[in-house]
């Protein structure tokens, strides 16, 4: 039987000090009983020779300096990781709450992880496809990959997340595994709902494990959730073969927890007042999705988070999209003119897209159209902004081209109804038809012979 | 008997000792049980601080630390090259060997293979007298790099035996000289070196031949020198390690340090992968041989992604030692930064800007400076170039890390958004970057490429202004109302952007151009304007010019026109020709 501290000497916010302690290590977990019979989690957030400071995950209320019983228990924080996860529900800390049970562990894992080594890592090289033209056709997703939703408070995340779920595909002929591990924190109660019902209602309940911190559960709690989900993620992935998606919303929630508990730690705040190891902690959330060689599974990850006010400079979405491979970025803009999904697909990306697209994987034009309609996109920007000053009709011919070519890409391309999943040849086709939109000496980005074999001039359909 | 001290508090990758246990500045210790690497950054009467490199979890107060008596240093030896390390000198693949996928901690392995035997040719004899940097064998690394022994930089004396030629292993001794206050001292292939030292050497060269790098923009517009320094800011996306592995691919440096600081492991694979697989043009081997990596990805530890930038420069200051030109790629110096400004919140130093430390300056410097084209302690030649990846935060150039980089750089690639948004890549920004090597690499240009060849480069550049100039005009007016010779400028600048600075890393002859090419492209551009411009001038509308396919014919030279056939070009140049008569024909 270990050691039970009495008392604490003192409470600042979520953390609590704890003196006369021996024999603490650092980034242990320690279990506290408050008067006698709730429980509550801690960790050792700094320790000294006989002091420990400790940061309570299920929030202080209701300690005392008196009426607290500590106790060590000589581990970090670990998990008891199953299969039997998957269909079931659980809290930011992984503990049940869908009262079907306890879970039986198969195995215990340290939730912090451990870095994958470089050399044993596999360059990630199979599409994933998604059936959203936007996704495929521009910023394809690919397994293995951690590909943010960069969005917007009121704009269709939740949706559009959902509607990955339900679509992603591994290829036709598949018959690998396929799981789905959900971690929410700080998220709204009907967002949860939303989720949860969304899954039920497409039949994969039952291969999704989720992890929920709703917004009025204790902050600290927030911080080791998405651990605990890429924990389990991890586990499936690579010891059970199954390829993993994972979602991970609201991160900005994830991110203002470091904020507020770091200010209550007295640390010196870097931008905005979030800690200088924010770039650190998101990395070490991010940097978990991957392919090991050898090994049949994959984490893949997509993580939403809003932007506050919309700022993609925030410290938020720019340090993580230093981090993730590539961003899917939500517009107010055309979510205002219900283009769904409101994609604003000119600052998204996917950086591993170039390595998993083209002949054998879709098609072998589908770089250079990919590059085209970027590239066309972008003018539809300056004609639009010249239109602005001298009026649509002083434009030349070849701008107002342009203005029609960028109406049909975001009502036909970006637009899609939420049902409708499209394949790759449907994208790509339908790509072809708006650059017909435009003369052909315009389309600078596509080798002559791929033009030759695709290109059709191409009028816009009527009664828009 | 090692020295130690005994722990008395742990605060992330911080850790204190009570008291003065010896330790010097710098020195490496083992920390705790588990023999965690770290590194002494505090000493007072009162107590040691202590930087460790590996996570602490599961550190207890009370466990000992033991001091190695050497600073944090690399072991410099054969087989450093192909080889990826993490921040402190530890090969991956070994540490994959013994704990697996992940990397665990307080692994203890060797930084270099010290079993495998090197063919091995002696070049000193008996009675030699030898100083630091004196070549004393030498080792066929790599197919392509003959790995050069050296006497250690502080040591010297005679030679008094030296081993036969054959295959030794780099702890074998080759050469026991006798040192010049008498004692003997045997001599094997590995040097042990600090890392935040900068090795000796005789003298530093002005900056006089560029780093060619196949790439347009880089090459043409913004030349580096090597033994230079340059800096590529840009936000995320916006293609800063796409640009690096172009230059760590066809640059013409002999080896390439790449250091992967705080960035994705991905990205670290996939030059382990595609770097194995390409085939170096100039030597027909592997890009791998000639290339190191350095891995902390931006998981792992931060206290060894502050190191694994000076891990990094050591190795390559110890190649151009042996007369190489090395380059170093590190992505990002931004991370570097920020490890610094994390590790300086914890040890609770009074922060300048943004919470980075006072001296992020005096170190960003300190760095940049270990750069240069410097004549070696041995006579030989070599460089060290440093090209210094930099993530602003936001994309914003005024924050701190950019700001002082760019005191410290000649050469600055601005990496811009609105181009990398329309997929115009590589993204740098012909408006806000520039080369201050430019006046010092003239005349390497006027030798070796033409005597023409930085006027062109200037005329370009004056078209390019002059486009951006117009365009505040059109964004106002639009591009109808300009007169034809403003009009024709603004087609030979997209020439130029579309024909000349934007270059496809993925097409074969495009991903890398030689010199004569660029050369060619830029006289044909500026032929076509010539010609145009004196067809404008006798009153042809650029709408006529334009009916001829000539302006898309000469973008797509870059394409149409393989590496080795520089002799198409002059038909490129009849072309135009016929061009300017059939319009003068037709509308005379």
């Amino acid at each position: 039987m270990a050691i039970e501290y009495l008392g604490l000497s003192g409470i600042n916010g979520p953390m609590v000090v704890l003196e006369g302690v021996s024999g603490a290590s650092y980034d242990e977990i320690v279990e506290m009983t408050v008067d006698g019979n709730k429980k509550k989690l801690g960790r050792i957030i700094e320790v000294y020779e006989d002091k420990a400071i400790i940061q309570v995950f299920e929030g202080t209320e209701g300690l005392g300096l008196k009426n607290v019983h500590t106790r060590l228990t000589g581990h970090p924080m670990e998990l008891g990781v199953s299969e039997e996860m998957l269909g079931r529900t659980m809290n930011g800390v992984g503990t049940p709450i869908d009262s079907l049970g306890e879970i039986i562990p198969e195995k215990m894992l340290d939730v912090n992880g451990q870095p994958l080594n470089p050399v044993t890592r596999e360059y990630p090289r199979n599409y994933i496809r998604t059936g959203i033209s936007a996704i495929d056709g521009l910023m394809t997703l690919i397994r293995g990959q951690k590909l943010p939703i960069f969005s917007g408070n009121g704009l269709p995340h939740d949706q559009l997340a959902a509607q990955i779920v339900q679509q992603a595909s591994l290829g036709e002929d598949s018959d690998e595994e396929f799981a789905i591990v959900f971690a929410a924190m700080g998220v709204k109660h009907d967002v949860a709902e939303f989720f949860r019902k969304t899954f039920e209602e497409s039949g994969v309940s039952s291969h999704v494990a989720m992890f929920i911190n709703q917004a009025n559960d204790p902050v600290v709690e927030r911080l080791i959730t998405p651990k605990v989900a890429l924990t389990l993620a991890e586990y499936l992935a690579f010891e059970k073969n199954m390829h993993i998606l994972v979602i991970l919303t609201d991160m900005t929630s994830f991110a203002e927890a470091m904020r507020e508990v770091s200010s209550s730690k007295g640390e010196i705040p870097s931008r905005k007042g979030f800690p200088g190891y924010l770039y650190s902690e998101l990395a070490a959330l991010y940097e978990r999705a991957g392919i090991v060689k050898g090994i049949n599974g994959s984490v893949t990850q997509i993580p939403i988070l809003t932007m506050p006010n919309d700022d993609i400079t925030h410290p938020i979405p720019d340090l993580t999209g230093y981090i993730t491979e590539g961003q899917i970025v939500l517009d107010r803009v055309l979510n205002g003119q219900s283009v769904y999904p409101p994609i604003n697909v000119l600052p998204s990306l996917s950086r591993l897209m170039k390595d998993g697209i083209g002949e054998g994987f879709t098609r072998a034009d589908h770089q250079a159209v990919a590059n085209q309609l970027f590239s066309s996109y972008a003018k539809v920007g300056d004609a639009r902004a010249l239109a602005s000053v001298i009026g649509e009709d002083e434009l030349s011919p070849l701008d107002k081209k342009y203005l029609v070519f960028g109406r049909e890409f975001e009502r036909r391309f970006v637009g899609q109804n939420p049902r409708d999943n499209r394949d790759i040849i449907r994208t790509l086709t339908i790509g072809w038809e708006l650059l017909g939109l435009l003369p052909r000496e315009e389309l600078d980005r596509i080798d002559t012979k791929i033009l030759d074999e695709y290109y059709q001039p191409t009028t816009p359909e009527e009664g828009i | 008997m090692a020295k130690t001290g005994i722990i008395y508090g742990i605060n992330g990758p911080i850790v204190y000792l009570k008291g003065d246990a010896g330790f010097t500045m710098n020195e490496m210790v083992y920390v705790g049980r588990e023999n965690l690497v770290g590194e002494v950054i505090g000493l007072t009467s009162r107590g040691t601080t202590i930087q460790v490199y590996e996570e602490t979890t599961g550190l207890k107060p009370g466990e000992t630390v033991t001091g190695t008596g050497a600073p944090v240093s690399v072991t410099l030896a054969p087989g450093i090259l192909t080889n990826i390390f993490d921040g402190i000198e530890r090969p991956l693949s070994e540490i994959a060997k013994t704990s697996g996928a992940y990397i665990n901690r307080g692994v203890s392995v060797d930084s270099l293979d010290t079993s495998r035997k090197w063919k091995t040719h002696m070049t000193v004899k008996k009675g030699d007298r030898v100083f630091g940097g004196t070549i004393i064998a030498e080792v066929p690394e790599t197919p392509a790099i003959v790995h050069k022994v050296m006497v250690p930089p502080d040591k010297e004396g005679y030679v008094l035996s030296v081993a036969e030629d054959g295959e030794y292993t780099i702890n074998d001794p080759l050469v026991t000289i006798q040192t010049m206050d008498g004692r003997e001292e045997a001599l094997t292939m590995t040097q042990k070196w600090p890392i935040r030292m900068a090795r000796p050497t005789a003298k530093r060269f002005p900056a006089s031949q560029p780093l060619i790098t196949g790439q347009r923009i880089l090459d043409t517009l913004f030349p580096l020198a090597k033994g230079g320094t340059a800096a590529i800011p840009g936000g995320f996306g916006t293609g800063k390690t796409m640009t690096q592995h172009q230059i760590a691919k066809w640059s013409d440096a002999n080896i390439i340090i790449y250091i992967g600081c705080g960035e994705r492991g991905n990205e670290m694979t996939q030059v382990l992968e595609e770097f194995s697989e390409l085939i170096d043009p100039k030597t027909g081997n592997p890009l791998m041989d000639r290339t190191t990596l350095i891995a902390n990805t931006s998981n792992m530890p931060v206290a060894a992604r502050e190191a694994s930038l000076y891990a990094g420069l050591t190795l390559a200051e110890y190649y151009r030692d042996m007369g190489y030109h090395v380059a170093i790629m590190a992505d990002s110096t931004s991370r570097w930064a920020e490890a610094l400004r994390e590790l300086s919140g914890r040890l609770e130093e009074m922060p300048a800007e943004e919470g980075f430390p006072a001296y992020l300056a005096s170190k960003l410097s300190a760095f940049y400076e270990r750069a240069g084209m410097m004549q070696n302690l041995n006579g030989t030649e070599g460089s060290v170039t440093i090209i210094g990846a930099v993530s602003p935060q936001g994309g914003d150039f005024s924050e701190p890390v950019t700001q002082n980089t760019k005191r410290f750089v000649r050469c600055f690639w601005g990496l811009d958004k609105s181009l990398a948004y329309a997929r115009h890549f590589p993204a740098i920004s012909w408006l806000t970057s520039y080369s201050e090597y430019l006046n010092d690499l003239g005349p390497w240009y006027t030798e070796q490429v033409d005597k023409r060849f930085v006027d062109y480069r200037n005329r370009i550049v004056y078209l390019l202004s002059q486009e951006s100039s117009l365009m505040e005009i059109v964004k106002l007016i639009g591009g109808d109302v300009l007169p034809d010779d403003q009009k024709l400028i603004l087609e030979i600048a997209k020439v130029i952007r579309v024909g000349f600075l934007q270059q496809n890393a993925f097409h074969k002859d495009d991903t890398c151009v030689p010199m004569e090419k660029q050369f060619k492209m830029m006289e044909v551009i500026l032929h076509l304007y010539k010609k145009s411009r004196s067809l404008i001038s006798m009153g042809m509308p650029m709408s006529v010019l334009k009916e001829d396919p000539i302006f898309d014919k000469v973008i797509a030279i870059k394409y149409d026109v393989p590496n080795d056939r520089p002799d198409m070009f002059e038909d490129y140049k009849k072309q135009i020709d016929r061009f300017y008569d059939a319009v003068v024909e037709r509308n005379a």
